[in-house]
């Protein structure tokens, strides 16, 4: 187990690198950062001012290695457009990011693994149809769309929850739910077929015989077992979720990490786009780790790295 | 006498494996509704010329934002009403199609072919070639697709080619493992045995025996790219980083409904529906070919 985590951590940090490279180039060598950062009215005097200020006239390898110390240091320079420290700008708006991604998953897995269970006790009935095709409507609905619909009917024809901003907990409402709706059909999908597969076993039919009682053979027997592999795709859901906040955020005006990697991208601001893009993929590398660590721990024979 | 028993020379009809997959695709109902909807829109998006009622760019000043013909003031000069620049709803929504469409199949070709490539290449010769591309795909994957796609498009400038190039190279890691999966299991068969045996090159294997035996499941991860493609599409134009106006987007013309959501919402609505039930109908191919093609589904 303990070579197991060494490795995966060790492909973690590689992964990682491999981002920060890969997002380091296609912003320094597809176009021009000084050009893009001028805008379209600079002439070309302020564009070479700024193509010396921020250092872009160096070696790119130069420019990575220098930007990499610092990142390692914490230090991901300063925000053209907003003129403060970027890692002022991501402390700050971490939370509100950190508060949605969890109740996103929250609500993802309260309502994916519940349906799922059901429609494994009670395979080709109503409510596993209903719940089935709720998961084919969770998959198919735009997110930013659905952000509009659940903001028309809740918000505007009956103002429920407020329209935008993050005042109270309320306005958390609606962006959970359209997050979340994203994440449900996998997790029911996966505690469906695991919940079945575990149904049609020997032990449970021994645990039948042996006159169990229906709750203990459904929760304590079937879905410990069935639950394992849910936990993993949950985690990268909790990871994908993170990476989504951006058009949630954008659309229900919450100033998070997501608002902040649109704000930068629109205004081409580079040095915030990277530090974004970045914080992001190591969101999801993180968690991608997290449920690789956490099936082995649950099941053995998952120890490969 | 004759007293000989007559035999009958026909023989027991045993289906072609053609004919088998013909029918089950007939008594898919997934398949069937969803595959008859997008060849509907397809029908609707090549034909927009002779559907739409009126020129989907003609901005008109005194006509703006008439309601649809089931509203109040609604008339059927134009069924879905007018946008915010008088230009006719239902011809913008016609011509909407046509780019969905295209950005949706010429993304998902661009990366069926990338990402087909590389997990053929990482399938069939494992080793150092598999432990390159699997770190490849495992790097492409942490990083949030329409965070870098809405980064790079809007640097090089939002543009109908720019929007399919970016999509077509953020999209390709599903074709790779899907491909990597099923090319090891081709790779043990014993046809590419025979086929090594009787000195077959290496380019010849891979072309004429794993690729058209890979097709199937290729052709499911196709189809659930191309509603992926046409999603970010939307999301990226409804930010205002994708293809540009006076492009009739689906994703614009709800970014410019959004300002009349208090008292027209179906200037936000039409242009969803008619998105959502899309994706919709893409997806529900796509799962249905997945069900009748895979080897459970033969029962």
């Amino acid at each position: 187990m303990l070579m197991f985590l060494l490795r995966r951590s060790a492909l973690a940090v590689l992964v990682a690198l491999s981002v920060s490279i890969i997002t380091f180039a296609l912003l320094h060598f597809t176009i021009d950062p000084a050009l893009a950062m001028a805008g379209e009215d600079a002439t070309d005097a302020d564009v070479q001012a700024l193509r010396e200020a921020m250092g872009f006239d160096r070696p790119v390898h130069v420019q990575y290695l220098g930007w990499l110390g610092s990142v390692l240091t914490g230090d991901f320079g300063v925000s053209p457009y907003f003129g403060l420290p970027v890692s002022d700008l991501i402390v700050e708006r971490l939370p509100i990011t950190l508060t949605l991604g969890a109740l996103a998953t929250v609500f993802a897995v309260g309502l994916g693994v519940p349906l799922g269970v059901i429609s494994a006790i009670w395979p080709n009935t109503l409510i596993d149809r209903l719940s089935l095709s709720l998961a084919v409507f969770g998959q198919a609905i735009p997110n930013f769309w659905f952000s509009l619909v659940l903001i028309i009917f809740l918000a505007v024809q009956f103002p429920i929850f407020p329209v935008s901003g993050a005042e109270s907990l309320g306005s958390y409402v609606l962006p959970t739910i359209v997050l979340g709706t994203n994440a449900i059909p996998p997790i029911m999908r996966l505690t469906r077929t695991g919940m079945l597969d575990v149904l049609s076993s020997d032990y449970i039919r021994t645990a039948w015989a042996k006159g169990v009682r229906p709750q203990q053979v459904f929760f304590k027997h079937a879905l410990r077992n069935a639950i394992v592999p849910v936990v993993a795709v949950a985690a990268i859901q909790a990871a994908n979720m993170f990476g989504g906040s951006i058009v949630v955020e954008a659309v229900f005006a919450l100033h998070g990490i997501g608002m902040l990697a649109y704000e930068s991208i629109l205004r081409s601001d580079i040095p915030t786009m990277q530090a974004v893009i970045l914080i992001f993929s190591v969101f999801f590398i993180g968690f991608s780790a997290l449920s690789d660590i956490l099936n082995a721990w649950l099941d053995p024979r998952m120890r490969v790295a | 006498m004759q007293n000989a028993v007559k035999f009958t020379t026909t023989e027991p009809s045993t289906p072609t494996p053609g004919q088998v997959l013909r029918g089950r695709i007939l008594r898919h109902k997934g398949v069937m509704v969803g595959g008859t909807v997008i060849a509907v829109i397809i029908l609707i998006a090549i034909l927009a010329p002779a559907l739409a009622p009126h020129d989907p760019y003609a901005q008109s000043l005194i006509r703006r934002l008439r309601p649809p013909v089931w509203i109040e003031g609604g008339s059927w000069a134009h069924p879905l009403g007018t946008d915010h620049l008088g230009r006719d709803y239902l011809s913008r929504l016609i011509y909407g199609a046509q780019i969905s469409l295209t950005i949706g199949v010429c993304t998902a070709l661009i990366s069926g072919v990338v990402g087909t490539t590389l997990g053929v290449l990482a399938g069939y010769f494992g080793g150092w070639v598999d432990a390159v591309i699997t770190f490849f795909v495992t790097v492409k994957l942490s990083i949030p697709t329409i965070l870098l796609a809405l980064a790079v498009v809007q640097l090089f400038g939002g543009s109908l080619n720019v929007v399919v190039l970016v999509l077509g190279f953020l999209l390709w890691h599903q074709f790779a493992l899907v491909g990597r999966a099923v090319t090891m299991q081709i790779r043990e068969m014993d046809y590419i045995t025979a086929a090594r045996t009787i000195g077959c090159s290496r380019s010849r294997i891979l072309m004429t025996e794993v690729l058209p035996n890979l097709m199937n499941q290729i052709i499911v991860v196709l189809t659930l790219t191309i509603a992926s493609a046409i999603v970010i599409e939307a999301a990226l134009s409804f930010l205002g980083v994708g293809v540009k106006p006076p492009l009739p987007s689906w994703g614009i013309m709800i970014a410019e409904g959004r300002a009349h959501i208090f008292f027209r919402p179906w200037l936000v609505m039409i242009p969803g529906v008619a998105l959502f039930v899309l994706v919709l109908s893409i997806n529900l191919l796509g799962d249905g070919l997945r069900d009748v093609t895979s080897p459970q589904g033969r029962s």
